[in-house]
């Protein structure tokens, strides 16, 4: 890491051409673009691997919403790719359909919104915004992106075996998922998935402990925690709660690992199937729910905390105005980070947990609204009275909010144990998570992609293409989700494969609802041909960026526009303020960077920023243990 | 109906048509410009107006698809309790609706009005303690209000069942549904043990139970109407979960772990048929917990009779152990006598056992 430091005494913060004179040890190509212990590199693998994963995702959907839209179709068709899941009549196997559902769960939650989202810009963004030279440990990083790639390689793989993927939904809830003679994807799909969580679980924690070492002993000399932009303080967030609970995830594994192949029975009892007594007694299904929605909730917040950190800085940055109630932001992220971990068993008002416990979570449940509502507010009022430009990050952001509020208020119903009786496991849910975790996150990558690919790839993604996609998706998104509401209320279950057994008409009440959901699916997901085409043709044929594309405040625009292993040339630059100056009055530009100090500005400092100017002297005196630091 | 695509299909081109038509023109027209960084071009106007546009058309579209589809939301509740939490639901989505409009409505129209203009300059405006106090505590007032409510409403669902509740018994098992009932003369429920089922005792009725002589067992749901009816619910092999739309019953049923459910339906079927005008309406039970292949299937038709046709119907309904007299073999020697009484007198009458317990 220490190869390219130099002590040089300039600090390049708008200089950009390359003096090699530092000794560059050459990397080949593999340790420079496969086995790379470089943050950046790093975040550009998860970004791929991320973008390839929302699309293979994103396609299994298409398949079941045809099912769903068009329950009369045949989709002969397809034979040529799913084979004899395409049974003699043209149809789709029943079987295949859950399998469908339950990757497509699996693939968006883990591997494109855990592993695309906070594996990309964590990488990226926390040595670039807090001034350090990497990651705490870049090999232990190395190793996290690694251990994703199997996890990634094996759930690939387990698409493609004869008895199918896991079938049991992305929550596998056993005994479904652990007796192999329920149904064909709990045999070797279901040891596949449980093969691959492990791996993706190992990765996530190696990643996140580099992540909270990274902030808390890296940051560069002045970069207190109160002055650090509300990505990191969102993803310092999310790397605690996956650091606490990703490892009850794994031991609900484990378990169920054991109760699958070691005849232990932590979740079965009382079992006849298929003609026969199992003689497992004593086991709880619930255990198992609890354990896996011990994770399962924290992962909503581990999915959305990034997208809303990075969402706060480009709101601000893009509305040329400081993010509303800096401290009220990270105070609602803590609330929720906290909350987070006591609110699981919302999701389990109706399994027959005991009654008592339902209203105790209900009370916890409703409480976390209240940060998310601050949150929300204070985007809003970050707009209010600014000067927005509407670059594709920042249409992104706006989206995001409204699919937070949207997706968001319909939580409080859902958090209400007496109206989830009727709710649960309706479209009603499925509307409420695509939107406020789903399409949310979604669109906090997206945000996060348009507005870092500059600084990721040096150059400039087409604006015009950008537009149109938000303008799709956006519209897409909420012509897909917003209907379900009403499919949810009618009291559709969801994981149905069709709904003739409602009776009554129900199904061919909503018959034109549900086809017209699959259209807009379709278009929705087609138009993502827009960014992928975009993205990869900008990787090669972009515009050149500029130093500062947005006019941004933070570290990561002052290092050279191509950052080598490193970042900085020079000295990492010292931080003085906060990121939040835009449009500062008495100031000439509207925003000032976070390494100017405030002896540089006296015309636009407030009465109590002069008294920071004093601490200057002792900040720049912590250049010599800084560097020395770094060349121990 | 088919209007219905065509219309928001529309809606979605002809938005996304004028953003590309716009960002066109404006693509020749920079064609040769220097682009400025913060290119106060037209795009920045036209995005702005997208906002305002899609905020119009959400608007709209969001009533229009409500009304369009509220005839076909579920029919009003057939249960006391439903009745409640379908209030309580409809004030709360009117709650949350009217936070949800109020905010889109804003951060669109902020969005829009703020849009970028060189002549002005954002205002620095970091922080409002006493607007940050205000949106934090109204929304948690209005969240303790939901709150006790609901958690009022949950708790007298999940209370105990009245003593004079009718015992059912649902079973749920890949994939359909067993139905017992607690039978004409005792309101007690036998025991069941997972280790007794055979082919014929698919439910492991365990007959050394006094109480299992007079259970018998159905395919379909009978509950009485305006009576408390207590749903004992089991699974054999997988998860299930009992759904009763038009009920709003919804409770899991775990292998191992017996759950319950008491609720007083309060409109029979014939009422309900009337109502809707639909003379071939049934009430139905469905799986919402998914169990493998037959998942989506997994529905059996539930009545609701009038307390007098209920009484009638059990009463017409055979015990197991009348359909199934081998079973008395299973009744251990000191309650043959007791069992007996539920077997009828002909075919039996030349069994050895029986012979055997007689004497």
């Amino acid at each position: 890491m220490s190869t390219a430091l130099s002590t040089s005494e300039e600090i390049h913060t708008h200089d950009h051409d390359h003096d090699h004179d530092h000794e560059h040890h050459e990397l080949g190509f593999i340790r420079t673009y496969i086995f790379s212990e470089d943050h950046k590199t790093i975040a550009k693998q998860y970004l791929i691997s991320g973008i390839l994963w929302a699309f293979i995702g994103g396609s299994l959907s298409i398949i079941f919403r045809l099912q769903l839209g068009f329950p009369g179709m045949t989709l002969e068709w397809l034979k040529p790719i799913l084979g004899t899941w395409i049974d003699e009549s043209g149809k789709l196997d029943k079987e295949f359909y859950l399998a469908l559902v339950t990757m497509h769960g699996t693939i968006m939650v883990f591997f494109v919104l855990t592993a695309g989202l906070s594996g990309t810009f964590s990488n990226f963004l926390i040595p670039l915004q807090i001034g350090a030279r990497d990651m705490a440990s870049g090999f232990i990083n190395m190793l996290s992106y690694w251990f994703f790639f199997i996890s990634s390689v094996v759930m690939f793989s387990s698409l493609f075996i004869e008895t199918g993927p896991a079938s049991g939904g992305w929550v596998i809830y056993p005994p479904l998922s652990a007796l192999p003679q329920a149904m064909p994807g709990s045999g070797l799909g279901m040891t596949m998935w449980l093969i691959s969580m492990t791996f993706f679980i190992v990765s996530s924690l190696m990643g996140g402990i580099n992540y909270i070492c990274t902030v808390i002993n890296l940051r560069t000399r002045g970069m207190s925690f109160t002055k650090m932009p509300l990505t990191i303080w969102s993803f310092f967030f999310t790397a605690v709660l996956g650091l606490l609970s990703f490892p009850v995830l794994l031991s609900a594994a484990l378990l169920l690992i054991f109760d699958r192949s070691f005849g232990t029975s932590f979740y079965l009892s009382e079992i006849y199937i298929q003609g026969q007594a199992l003689p497992n007694v004593g086991g709880s299904p619930i255990l198992y729910q609890h354990l896996f929605w011990f994770l399962g909730h924290p992962e909503v917040y581990i999915v959305l905390l990034p997208a809303l950190g990075m969402t706060s800085e480009i709101i601000a940055t893009n509305s040329r105005k400081p993010i509303f109630g800096y401290r009220a932001m990270i105070g609602s992220m803590m609330g929720i980070t906290v909350l987070a971990f006591i609110v699981w068993a919302h999701h389990m008002f109706v399994t027959g947990m005991n009654p008592f416990l339902g209203s105790v979570f209900m009370f916890l449940t409703l409480i976390i609204a209240v940060p998310s509502a601050v949150k929300a507010f204070n985007y809003i009022t970050t707009l209010w009275r600014g000067n927005i430009v509407f670059t594709p990050a920042m249409l992104f952001s706006i989206g995001l909010v409204s699919m937070f509020i949207s997706g968001g208020v319909t939580g409080i119903i859902l958090g209400n144990s007496a109206l989830d009786i009727n709710l649960h496991d309706t479209y009603f849910v499925v509307a409420h998570f695509h939107l406020v975790m789903g399409a949310a996150s979604f669109f906090g990558l997206m945000a996060g992609v348009y507005h870092w690919f500059p600084k990721m790839f040096g150059r400039m993604m087409n604006k015009t293409l950008g537009y149109v996609h938000f303008w799709f998706t956006f519209v897409g998104v909420y012509l897909v989700f917003f209907p379900m509401h009403y499919i949810g209320i009618a009291g559709f279950p969801r994981r149905y494969y069709t709904f003739t057994a409602l009776g009554n008409d129900g199904m061919a009440a909503f018959a034109d609802m549900n086809s017209y959901i699959s259209i807009a699916a379709i278009i929705t997901f087609t138009a993502q041909a827009f960014f992928a085409f975009n993205f990869f043709y900008s990787i090669f044929k972009g515009k050149k960026a500029p130093q500062n594309p947005w006019n941004s405040n933070t570290l990561e625009w002052t290092t050279p526009i191509n950052p080598q292993h490193g970042n900085w040339e020079g000295d990492i630059p010292a931080v003085y303020r906060w990121p939040y100056d835009y449009s500062k009055p008495g100031a000439a530009a509207d925003f000032i960077p976070q390494n100017v100090p405030f002896s540089a500005t006296p015309e636009s400092n407030l009465p109590e920023e002069n008294e920071e100017i004093a601490k200057e002297k002792a900040i720049e005196g912590l250049l010599g243990a800084q560097n020395e630091s770094y060349n121990r | 109906m088919n209007f219905l695509i065509g219309l928001l299909s529309i809606v979605f081109f002809a938005l996304s048509i004028a953003v590309i038509s716009k960002s066109m023109k404006l693509n020749k027209k920079l064609s040769g410009e220097d682009e400025d960084e913060f290119a106060l071009d037209s795009a920045n106007n036209v995005n702005a107006i997208g906002m305002m546009l899609f905020w119009l058309f959400g608007t709209i579209g969001g009533v229009w698809s409500f009304l369009h589809s509220k005839p076909d939301f579920l029919p009003v509740a057939a249960s006391e309790h439903g009745l409640k939490t379908d209030s309580m639901f409809w004030s709360s989505m009117a709650v949350v609706t009217f936070a949800f409009f109020i905010s889109n409505t804003l951060l669109f129209y902020f969005a829009f009005k703020y849009r970028h203009n060189k002549n002005r300059k954002a205002t620095f405006y970091p922080v409002n303690h006493k607007l940050e106090l205000i949106w934090t505590v109204i929304p948690a007032i209005v969240m303790a209000i939901l709150v006790f409510t609901g958690w009022r409403t949950w708790r007298d669902i999940t209370s105990q069942a009245p003593s004079n509740a009718a015992v059912i018994e649902l079973t749920g098992h890949q994939f359909g549904w067993y139905v017992r009932y607690a039978g004409a003369d005792d309101s007690q429920l036998g025991h069941v043990n997972y280790k007794l089922i055979d082919e014929t005792n698919n439910l492991g009725i365990d007959f050394t139970d006094k109480n299992s002589f007079d259970d018998f067992t159905a395919t379909e749901l009978h509950l009485p109407k305006g009576q408390p009816v207590l749903l004992k619910i089991r699974a054999q092999d997988v998860l299930h979960s009992v759904y009763l739309p038009f009920h709003r019953v919804k409770m899991d049923a775990v292998p191992g772990m017996p759950t319950k459910f008491w609720f007083t339906p309060n409109i029979s079927t014939d009422e309900m048929r009337a109502k809707l005008g639909k003379p071939d309406f049934n009430f139905k039970l469905n799986c919402t917990e998914v169990c493998g292949r037959g998942h989506f299937g997994m529905s059996i038709t539930v009545f609701v009779d009038e307390p007098a046709d209920y009484k009638k119907w059990v009463a017409e309904q055979k015990p197991f152990l009348a359909t199934n007299p081998s079973y008395l073999d299973k009744v251990p020697a000191n309650l043959k006598a007791k069992a007996s009484k539920y077997i009828p007198a002909e075919p039996i009458a030349a069994d050895s056992t029986e012979a055997v317990s007689v004497k």
